[in-house]
């Protein structure tokens, strides 16, 4: 177990490290000067040529990235070139608002997607599971910022009920918070949770037809209860893989949902930040989705042996 | 999916009746006007960072100059009550304003004007600090009397005063500029929240006349649709500038809002390669501006919203005028033109911004050129990155269309450098006289250099960028042309 645990760590931090590869040598192959963007048309020549010195751009583009990831490792992720302020701490705010989008649209999904999935397989035979299954597959079709663009016109331009977008910090004033965050966790959480519902539904109708479950029938113990006890935690092994993977698919559509909705997450600083060629952000923010969609991978795998024993030994 | 939709509402409304009360409008309060923009500024220094942003949202409004530009174009006094120009027009002697004080008790004198405009050469990064070069010192006679002493005659000096360059300091509020910005202005920087928006309050001891708003949030949102949803669903009060033409007649068929369409700075250039051929040959240029329809093209392009010049002059510049009619839409002409020239073969590459307007632009000008037998690659760069540094710095491109949003950038046709790649020696020496004459010289001179670029078809002006605000009906006072580098909430209310 151990031993396990330290090569998954082991495996997650050379992960990391080829990751930040990646995105650097992205950055710089990027066309456009930084300098340039941040200076705009009235630069002269030797301004430029000292602000690219400034940021450190005539170096060498090793050193570039060893200093870069010194200081990351350092929690110095640098400063940004067009504020000039360090980008650490605001990756963090930022990354406070995602983390609370990204947690509300799984919610949503889970909140979806377990009963409505286990009904599906239960009713496997009837109208309801197949009309289940049949929106679930209309569900997984539609993209998150389409959801996004409906929600908005129905909710907040005709009825006017909630907020089309904004950002309210939950301390701030709770109730504006979560009127706010509704939207955008639903254009997220709907379409997971489509996705979600087939998952659940082939692993509850996988462990419906097992032995163990007929005992337990046979034993006397109601569909339900059967299901209940003894069913679920079965059906979860698959279930948690995909919700790894659909914890990754959220960090993404959070990109487009941030823009949709204009939250101040990690995807509208990663989209302003391209644009501006704000090289130091772009870095942080991207090197940030990546260790946490690693670190969702990670505690995944982990999560394996805490639901199921067996596969406690088997590592 | 119905059960989950109906599931859906019921959460929902469980959640927005758990906040019944209250609404989603940030400017719910009488006292509080919500305003959206598209671009958000990074911090508050622009003396430091460069862009649109900064200024937009503090100059007038929190940082005050001593003179400012009106929403027609004229300078106006601020925080000078009067001003003279001694004979050599060197010599500018300014009067204060008796009484103000900056936001954070220290009173405002004639130190703070020689303060503010020496700093701009010693502490400002920026590339327009340039614009103070010509000040060769500043005197305090008393301390509502300043005097200004410059280099030589300069008008264009006055009119950048209206701007950045322009804001008054005091050295007790310069310490945290990025943060804590410190200006005699009617507001106050209460709060920010990065990504989202920036809250203004009234300065209870403002010199002038109290602001009709107490609190004006202004709020950054960078899609255009998103925009437009926030002002429909009462999340904000004023759009500043809309940037998605389609999207306003929604806004004019609603009786809940007004629409006000004005001019702005931003000349929509279709620019050629001067320095290169076939465009250093002037039968080309005038043939590829006669065979472009640009009414058609504005119709098509930006909903025929905009104005037709014809040359590097906004309407609200006082040596405006039409030249529009300059060169006619006629292919026929343009045709013959091109054949003189011995390029009946022509080619090239429109490198163009990737916006809206000029991508639209874009697929206009190469349809009309295609009938005359003109073949264009459009070619869109990422913006602002790509396209400053290939065809602003590195002068690699054919021809290009982009925005030219600074205020009275005619002056870049005096500089041969610029990648226009166009000199011609009588521009310059129009544009300098003009710049050391009297006001009416300056008038006549850019007017005429007006005219000779016109003339020499140096590019091809397609339209004037035009400046629709969107406002609900209660919000009065607001200004339909944007032409100074201030979002100026002091006409409100």
């Amino acid at each position: 177990m151990v031993v396990a645990i330290v090569r998954r760590v082991a495996i997650l931090v050379i992960s990391v490290l080829v990751a930040s590869i990646v995105v650097f040598a992205f950055m710089a192959v990027l066309p456009g000067d930084p300098a340039q963007v941040a200076l705009g048309v009235n630069a002269t020549p030797e301004l430029l040529a000292k602000t690219r010195q400034d940021f450190g751009l005539d170096r060498p583009l090793v050193e570039q990235y060893l200093s870069w990831m010194g200081g990351v490792l350092h929690g110095d992720f640098g400063r940004s070139y067009v504020t000039g302020e360090a980008i650490g701490p605001q990756l963090l705010d930022r990354l406070g608002v995602t983390l609370w989008l990204v947690g509300a649209g799984m919610l949503v999904a889970l909140v979806l997607a377990v009963p409505f999935g286990a009904l599906a397989a239960v009713w496997h035979r009837r109208s309801g599971g197949t009309a289940i299954s049949g929106l679930s597959q209309l569900g997984v079709a539609v993209p998150a910022f389409l959801a996004g663009i409906l929600l908005v016109q129905v909710f907040a331009v005709q009825l006017r009920w909630l907020p089309s977008g904004g950002w309210t910090p939950p301390n701030q004033d709770t109730g504006e918070f979560l009127r706010g965050l509704i939207l955008p966790a639903l254009s997220l959480g709907l379409v997971q949770g489509a996705v979600l519902t087939r998952y659940v539904r082939s692993a509850v109708l996988d462990t419906l037809g097992q032995d163990y479950l007929r005992t337990a029938r046979s034993k006397g113990l109601r569909p339900y209860p059967a299901l209940m006890r003894h069913g679920l935690r079965n059906a979860a092994v698959p279930v948690v893989t995909v919700l790894g993977l659909q914890l990754a698919t959220l960090l993404i559509g959070a990109v487009v949902v941030e823009r949709v909705f204009v939250l101040p997450g990690l995807g509208s600083m990663l989209l302003d930040s391209v644009s501006a060629r704000d090289l130091l952000s772009v870095q942080g923010i991207v090197l940030v989705l990546v260790v946490a969609v690693l670190v969702v991978n990670f505690v995944v795998d982990l999560l394996y042996a805490v639901i199921d024993p067996r596969l406690r030994a088997a590592r | 999916m119905k059960v989950r939709i109906s599931a859906a509402l019921a959460l929902l409304l469980v959640i927005s009746a758990c906040s019944a009360g209250s609404t989603a409008s940030v400017g719910a309060g009488p006292d509080t006007l919500a305003v959206g923009f598209t671009a958000e500024p990074a911090n508050f220094d622009f003396t430091r960072t460069d862009g649109t942003a900064i200024p937009q949202a503090l100059l007038y409004n929190v940082y005050e100059g001593l003179v400012k530009l009106d929403a027609d174009g004229e300078i106006v006094p601020l925080l000078a009550e009067s001003w003279t120009v001694s004979d050599d027009r060197r010599t500018y002697d300014f009067r204060l304003q008796p009484g103000v004080r900056f936001s954070n008790g220290a009173p405002f004198t004639a130190d703070d004007v020689k303060f503010s405009i020496d700093r701009v050469k010693t502490d400002w990064s920026i590339s327009i600090k340039s614009k103070m070069d010509v000040v060769d010192h500043v005197e305090v006679v008393d301390p509502l009397h300043a005097r200004v002493v410059l280099t030589k005659p300069s008008n264009g000096w006055l009119f950048d005063m209206t701007g950045r360059v322009g804001a008054m300091f005091s050295p007790t509020g310069v310490a945290d500029l990025a943060n804590t910005p410190v200006g005699t202005g009617p507001y106050q920087v209460a709060s920010r929240t990065r990504g989202d928006s920036i809250v203004l309050r009234a300065n209870p001891d403002y010199w002038g006349r109290a602001p009709a708003y107490k609190t004006v949030v202004l709020k950054y949102i960078k899609d255009p649709t998103a925009l437009n949803n926030a002002l429909l669903s009462n999340g904000i009060d004023v759009i500043a500038q809309i940037s998605a033409p389609d999207s306003i007649p929604q806004f004019e068929n609603d009786t809940r809002f007004t629409v006000l369409q004005g001019t702005t700075n931003g000349e929509v250039v279709l620019s050629f390669n001067g320095a290169k051929p076939p465009f250093d040959d002037i039968r080309v240029r005038r043939a590829l501006t006669l065979a472009v329809d640009r009414r058609a093209l504005l119709d098509t392009a930006w909903a025929g919203r905009g104005t037709l010049i014809g040359s590097m002059v906004p309407p609200t510049d006082p040596w405006y005028e039409d030249l529009s009619g300059r060169y006619p839409h006629d292919p026929d002409e343009a045709r013959r033109l091109l054949a003189e020239a011995g390029y009946s073969d022509l080619s090239f590459t429109l490198s163009v911004a990737n916006l809206p307007y000029a991508t639209a632009a874009a697929q206009v000008v190469a349809s009309d050129l295609a009938d005359i037998g003109v073949r264009v690659t459009i070619e869109p760069l990422d913006f602002p990155a790509v396209w400053l540094k290939q065809v602003f710095t590195d002068h690699d491109f054919d021809a290009s269309i982009v925005q030219h949003v600074e205020a009275r950038d005619l002056t870049t046709f005096g500089k041969p450098s610029y990648y226009w790649g166009y000199d011609n020696p009588k521009v310059r020496d129009l544009i300098a006289s003009a710049d050391a004459g009297t006001p009416e010289q300056e008038v006549a001179d850019m007017r005429a250099a007006a005219r000779t670029i016109a003339d020499d078809a140096a590019a091809d002006w397609l339209f004037v960028y035009p400046n629709v605000v969107v406002a609900k009906t209660k919000v009065t006072g607001l200004a339909a042309n944007q032409v100074s580098e201030s979002f100026d909430l002091t006409g409100l209310g």
